[in-house]
């Protein structure tokens, strides 16, 4: 091959920047769409090259925040992928029910749009009292959002058809208030969610949940970075404990597959065996 | 390392894209050697049935572009509906629900862009009928790159605005109707 491109180096150094001043690993994430996000942050900050926002992050620290945030991917919707929330409700539930308490760890809960569409699933499922959320972020700004639970207004139509098509018992608009251009989620659906900053590219096993939604982030990591994160699923769920991923996400090429059974293939949704 | 494929085709479209794909992937030779990408943003939610329909067309494999999943020569890969659809340095597919641009994920822009980056003149890129502007960027970073370009002329094209997009931000190595698109790709594979 031949010799790299400028900005290709550029990239690799702003990755090794962003580790070696702030602690900030990205080096096990795809390429091409991290670069893409680079680009974008290069682009809306008025940069002219990568190494110029290399310089910037590397001398303003108070750069970092909005830098991350930049970096971090919090794209969703309420009840995205109705079926998968659908298939929730009816083969993993009744299986949770058993337990007197349950632990649901949501890891990466980008603006909380998921996070709050478990809560009501759970509710109206009648577990959501003896259920603890612990929504994870490694994005600060994200997890802000998210405790705040508002939304812009123009969502709520795609929400509430989703909310309908995962088999909600109501109506969407039982659990929130529109205000001006936003809705705002019913504070009664936090009582029961933590929201932490977890990071699944440096932290550790956690909080031992019976069901692990981590949707749409194992796709911007590398494989190296995919096997962390399985295995560290594998060894925080519960025995019988299940996993849900997103609908393009795959156990496939991971060592963790043999631990786990296809309880859904189309939902994604995985059970650790009982014995691991 | 992956031994490097020596061509590789990225056929974008939208509105009216679906007949446009059944007549270029029906013209491609059966020994067609590229690996070919197809970003349409009419495939309905599910992929299955784009991939099944155009494999009914196409005497090509057809099968859903996934993700860490390598190209191989000689087969269609679909992007799936609600993804960016990457190409990473190693020859698989990457997939990521940032946000949409020019409105629409997946878009023909970062498709185009990423595989520029990877597969240089060895990458063939082709606009064709739709309703926006997405491609066109796409398309001027695939000729930066030294990649070959060809545009579906618009007055031959059911939506004219993606074509004559791409024509005025990139422009093209070939201009010409749908019908003559797959002669274009046989040639440039030979």
């Amino acid at each position: 091959m031949s010799r790299p491109e400028a900005e290709d180096v550029e990239v690799e150094l702003f990755i090794r920047a962003l580790q070696l001043r702030h602690g900030y690993d990205f080096s096990q994430y795809t390429r091409a769409s991290f670069k893409r996000r680079v680009q974008n942050l290069v682009s809306s900050h008025g940069f002219a090259t990568i190494g110029d926002l290399t310089a910037r992050v590397l001398r303003d620290d108070a750069f970092l925040a909005p830098l991350v945030a930049g970096l971090s991917v919090p794209v969703s919707e309420m009840f995205r992928n109705p079926s998968v929330f659908q298939a929730l409700r009816q083969e993993v539930f009744p299986l949770l029910a058993s337990y007197p308490h349950l632990n649901v760890w949501q890891a990466g809960c980008a603006f909380g749009e998921e996070v709050y569409s478990l809560a009501i699933l759970l509710e109206e499922a009648g577990l959501y009292d003896r259920t603890q959320i612990y929504a994870t972020d490694f994005n600060d700004a994200a997890l802000g959002r998210a405790q705040e639970g508002i939304f812009p207004l123009r969502e709520a139509r795609t929400y509430s058809e989703n909310y309908l098509a995962a088999g909600g018992s109501g109506s969407l608009a039982d659990y929130y208030h529109a205000r001006y251009e936003h809705i705002k989620l019913d504070e009664r659906l936090k009582r029961n969610i933590t929201f932490a900053n977890h990071n699944l590219v440096a932290d550790g096993v956690f909080c031992e949940p019976h069901l692990i939604l981590c949707r749409n982030v194992l796709i911007y990591f590398t494989d190296t970075l995919q096997n962390r994160v399985l295995g560290l699923f594998r060894d925080s769920l519960i025995r019988g404990g299940f996993l849900c991923l997103g609908n393009k996400e795959t156990l496939d090429f991971a060592p963790v597959a043999k631990d786990f059974t296809a309880i859904n293939q189309r939902a994604r949704i995985f059970r650790l065996a009982a014995r691991g | 390392m992956n031994a490097a494929l020596s061509q590789v085709v990225a056929l974008g479209c939208s509105a009216g894209g679906l007949q446009a794909l059944r007549v270029v992937l029906g013209g491609l030779r059966p020994d067609f050697p590229a690996a070919v990408i197809v970003v349409s943003h009419t495939g309905s939610e599910d992929v299955e049935m784009l991939v099944s329909l155009l494999a009914s067309h196409s005497k090509l494999k057809v099968v859903e572009a996934t993700e860490r999943r390598l190209l191989l020569s000689g087969t269609v890969h679909v992007a799936p509906s609600g993804y960016h659809l990457y190409v990473e340095r190693d020859q698989r597919f990457s997939l990521s629900v940032d946000p949409k641009v020019c409105f629409v994920r997946p878009a023909i822009d970062v498709l185009f862009k990423s595989a520029a980056d990877v597969f240089g003149a060895r990458l063939a890129a082709v606009v064709m009928t739709g309703a926006n502007d997405d491609g066109a960027l796409g398309l001027q970073a695939v000729r930066a790159k030294g990649g070959y370009a060809i545009v579906q002329d618009p007055l031959d094209a059911q939506a004219a605005v993606m074509p004559a997009a791409a024509l005025r931000v990139a422009g093209a190595d070939v201009i010409c109707p749908l019908g003559e698109i797959a002669a274009a790709l046989n040639a440039w594979c030979a």
